[in-house]
């Protein structure tokens, strides 16, 4: 059968290609939980976590390996009962505010939320400035 | 309103400030760990190779600061740091490890290639002692000293200039 | 040889650039008008000079000329000829060239057809052009020649990203440029307003049309690149907040604003400087752009090779041209004299309404963007991702679209409410009705509530303006304005629903397995292994049914490339009406099971329907606002001339 030896010479070409890993995905990497509500608590966590070995993408988004192992750590506890929050606050103790593109309110990050109002309320000036005054 | 341009342009010159600052700082390439300082988490990984026993965390809090080196047999720089994780072996330095994502037979072989300057060596298939320490990547190289605590992190391959480095960590963890 | 021409016209064309500037900045004073009757001249060489060295740059990349340096590093002879050309601009060096050739491009036309304004405000606003010309030509010729050469012709060439090989992408580049640096011209443009004191009807008018352009082109490249992400990424994701993405999204906002400011100052002498300075904020968007994506401050997948040499050039460019152009404004802002009043409920006031939302989310996306920068000078990492760009921006977003559905209907300068209480109230029955129909029928997030309540009122409101009107009759640019806001509406709404309704199932499948996602029942029906070009391939054979009805064949593949080698996938979609079925095949799994990802995504695709409709509005004005200038340069020729016959 000549697809087969197509297919040996394709895994053949591909081993090279990849400086990774040859064990098979986390079970969970690529598995949902049967509980679709609880998958759905998963997926919205799983897509505000960095996948730290890509250059910009959620670990929803992402093929590598850490991304995967990092899926299955997410799906497993939330399997389990944990908070959605609590997970990334097991993330985050690990690898700092870094890994969450949810960013929380700190001494560092305050500004990113003070801002937004101060515009929400330069808005509401320059408004009644412009409309108001001209009658 | 005329006050405003002038904050704007304050405001622009200040970002081109920060612009200019940030060119010229090396580019961050590694993700640090977090957990320096904590205690290491809970963990018992089977062994991968006969000739040496599976890792855990009470292996790790039984008096003696040691070296926690994360690899893999598909690691290229793995293979590069290897004399020098030799060279800690001999200085006295007590180096263990985790197999990160990896096959009995292939660390076998790294083995065999590189030499084996560790007391045990843990199986860790799905990264999930890799992820609990706060380590993004492989080779990483942690200090931990007698009671568990993580104290320091060397993130890539260990270069010469980085075995003093480590040694003295070590010294300073077992003080 | 082509390749030093190319060079050659490249260098010609920089002095020409200078010649403009200098001869416009001294031609702009008293006696000086010899020199000025230089400057539209040497703007049209500059650009056919362009033109040529753009051309030799797409010709030595058609023929494979592996002597030039950028030829080797890009691309490969068994490249297909369309990404060969694709191959010029993919890279720094062809895209600053790219750059430069849209710029000297902009330059020469509005040298060779603008006569309306005063010619002074023609000579300043060329000059200015030149200036920030200059920069870009001085970045390219002393960092990044794209007509380098090697010292000996390499063997063979480092291949393109194999990303990059497909249509979508390949054209992505120059429709964002095209928009980019069609933004130039109104930079120069409010500049030149600035620096001669014109700001006027007359000044809006002439840029209002380069503006369309610049903005449907951004349009464009944006919904295409979001399209492209979406379906080669493989994960079925179409905007991450990304900065490049924010790069791209930052000068749309902003020429958003300015088209709608600069309707405003053309029809109605209002907001002077609300256009002056949008005229600079959304050239300056552009260049921060270009700065972010190449000079590798920020992390991101688009990120072009890092080099922090390049980004101090840039970033000396946009000190100069930015901070040169803010500093102008704040100087001469205040004699630009107050234009019309208007009330509160008028036309004017809604758009200033829309030009002050607009701002504030793109300070927004600009300060989500920059702030992990700025932490990461005191040390510490943050990301900053949807989580803070979704709320946040909606914050000012869903309150504009509620100024968006009714503005059109109100009139300009002083309007009652009591001639909208009807439409407003039929536009708010709409929305309530949509509102409790999704709320209580479907239960989903507030977000996605909110945005499919508003896209059904904005959808009904963006049509209400053509009642009562003769629809044969009507002028292109208010149809223009109805497609484009019912663009919107039908945007949004894609967006909505496939944040609220989509269903994803991932399965281990073998081969004889059937697995469901919505609607779909989903066989795999084989694996096989292809072969193209440069690639090969494991091939699934899916056969999809939609709710029990006829079976249709998707084949998704999972895709190694070798030069240079790389692993992507290729989702195969299949289109309703109401959604699109994604689905994508990933490894071997063991027990001889293949993991199978599959995505019932509902109304995805309005979103890029959406954003063309917004474009070809955007479009139609353009023709409109054309043939109306058209018709009355033609109508003053025919009085002039019936006049001159009159005298004779």
């Amino acid at each position: 059968m000549s697809w087969r030896l197509l297919l040996a010479l394709l895994m053949a070409l591909a081993a090279p290609a990849a400086a990774q890993d040859l064990l098979p995905p986390a079970p969970y990497a690529y598995r949902q939980i049967e509980d679709p509500a609880l998958e759905a608590k998963a997926q919205a966590l799983m897509e505000t976590l960095r996948c730290l070995k890509c250059q910009s993408q959620s670990i929803a988004d992402s093929d590598a390996p850490m991304a995967g192992d990092m899926r299955h750590q997410v799906r497993t506890r939330i399997a389990a009962g944990e908070d959605p929050e609590a997970v990334r606050a097991w993330l985050v103790e690990r690898y700092g505010d870094y890994v969450s593109y949810k960013p929380a309110v700190s001494a560092t990050t305050w500004p990113l939320f003070a801002i937004p109002l101060l515009l929400l309320l330069a808005v509401g000036l320059i408004l009644r400035r412009r409309l108001g005054r001209a009658r | 309103m005329t006050w405003f341009r002038w904050v704007l342009l304050a405001l622009v010159a200040g970002l081109f400030g920060l612009f200019a600052y940030m060119l010229s700082q090396p580019k961050e390439e590694f993700v640090e760990s977090a957990m320096i300082g904590e205690a290491i988490p809970a963990f018992d990984l089977p062994p991968i190779v006969p000739d040496r026993p599976g890792l855990s965390s009470a292996d790790l809090a039984d008096g003696q600061p040691k070296l926690l080196n994360v690899f893999a047999s598909w690691c290229v720089p793995c293979a590069a740091e290897a004399p020098n994780l030799a060279r800690l072996e001999a200085s006295g330095a007590n180096i263990v490890a985790v197999a990160i994502r990896d096959r009995p037979e292939d660390v076998a072989q790294f083995l065999e290639a590189y030499g084996n300057p560790f007391s045990r060596i843990g199986r860790d298939d799905i990264s999930a002692v890799q992820l609990s320490l706060g380590s993004s990547g492989v080779p990483e190289t942690f200090v931990i000293d007698g009671r568990g605590v993580i104290r320091y992190q060397h993130i890539g391959d260990i270069r010469d200039s980085d075995v003093s480095v480590l040694l003295a960590e070590l010294r300073e963890a077992g003080a | 040889m082509i390749a030093e021409l190319g060079l050659a016209a490249l260098w010609l064309a920089a002095a020409l650039a200078g010649l403009q500037l200098l001869a416009g900045a001294v031609g702009m004073r008293e006696g000086g008008a010899a020199l000025a009757a230089l400057v539209r001249p040497a703007a049209i060489v500059q650009a056919l000079l362009c033109a040529i060295a753009f051309g030799a740059l797409l010709l030595v990349f058609a023929r494979t000329d592996l002597s030039v340096a950028l030829v080797a590093k890009n691309s490969h002879s068994a490249k297909p000829f369309i990404f060969k050309l694709a191959g010029a601009w993919g890279n720094h060096e062809g895209s600053m060239l790219l750059w430069v050739s849209v710029m000297a491009l902009a330059g020469g036309l509005i040298a060779f057809l603008e006569r309306r304004l005063p010619e002074r405000t023609m000579i300043a606003t060329l000059a200015a052009q030149a200036f920030v010309g200059l920069g870009f030509y001085a970045f390219l010729l002393i960092s990044s020649n794209p007509f380098e050469r090697l010292p000996e012709p390499a063997a063979e060439g480092m291949g393109l990203n194999p990303l990059l090989q497909d249509l979508g992408l390949a054209f992505h580049p120059p429709t964002l440029y095209f928009g980019y640096v069609g933004l130039s011209v109104a930079f120069s443009f409010a500049v030149g307003a600035l620096l001669t004191r014109q700001v006027t009807p007359e000044f809006a008018k002439v840029m209002r049309p380069w503006i369309l352009g610049a903005w449907i082109f951004l349009t464009l490249g944006i919904t295409a690149g979001s399209y492209w992400a979406y379906y080669e990424l493989g994960w079925g994701g179409w905007w991450f907040w990304d900065p490049v993405e924010n790069a791209s999204l930052m000068p749309w906002l902003a020429a958003t604003a300015l088209l709608h400011s600069a309707s405003v100052l053309a029809s109605r002498d209002a907001l002077r400087a609300w256009t002056i300075m949008l005229g600079v904020v959304a050239f300056s968007m552009s260049m921060i752009g270009t700065f972010l994506v190449r000079s590798g401050i920020l992390t991101s997948v688009h990120a072009f090779a890092v080099d922090p040499e390049r980004g101090t050039f840039i970033l000396v460019l946009l000190a100069l041209y930015i901070g040169g152009a803010l500093l102008l404004f704040a100087l001469r802002a205040s004699t630009i004299a107050e234009g019309e009043r208007f009330s509160v409920l008028s036309r004017e006031g809604a758009l200033v309404v829309n030009n002050v939302a607009l701002s504030a989310i793109l300070g927004i996306v600009l300060l989500g963007t920059l702030y992990p920068l700025l932490t990461e000078a005191f040390g510490v990492r943050v990301s900053v991702g949807p989580p803070y760009f979704n709320p946040v921006g909606a914050i000012f977003f869903l309150p504009m679209l509620v100024v968006l559905a009714v503005g059109p209907l109100l009139r300009w300068r002083r309007d009652s409410f009591q001639r909208i209480t009807a439409p407003v109230v039929a536009i708010a029955v709409v929305a309530l009705a949509v509102l409790a129909g999704v709320y209580f029928f479907a239960g989903i997030g507030l977000l996605p509530l909110l945005g499919m309540t508003l896209a059904a009122a904005v959808a009904v409101a963006s049509v209400l303006p053509l009642r009562g009107r003769s629809l044969r009759r009507l002028p292109l640019p208010v149809w223009g304005m109805v497609i484009a806001h019912f663009g919107v509406a039908v945007a949004l709404f894609g967006m909505a629903a496939d944040s609220a309704f989509t269903r994803e199932r991932l399965v281990a499948a073998r081969v004889g397995d059937t697995a469901e996602v919505g609607p779909w029942a989903i066989t795999l029906a084989a694996v096989d292994p292809v072969a193209g070009p440069n690639w090969t391939a494991l091939e699934a054979r899916l056969l999809a049914s939609y709710d029990g009805g006829a079976v249709t064949e998707l084949a998704p593949q999972a895709r190694s490339f070798w030069t240079p080698p790389m692993e992507t996938s290729e989702s195969a979609l299949r289109t309703r009406w109401n959604g699109q079925l994604y689905t994508v095949v990933g490894g071997e799994a063991e027990g001889g099971r293949w993991q199978l990802r599959l995505w019932w995504k509902p109304f995805v695709t309005w979103i890029w329907y959406g954003g063309v409709l917004i474009a070809l509005g955007g479009f139609l004005a353009l023709i409109g606002r054309l043939s109306g200038d058209l018709r009355r340069r033609s109508a003053q020729a025919q009085i002039a001339l019936r006049r001159g016959t009159a005298l004779a």
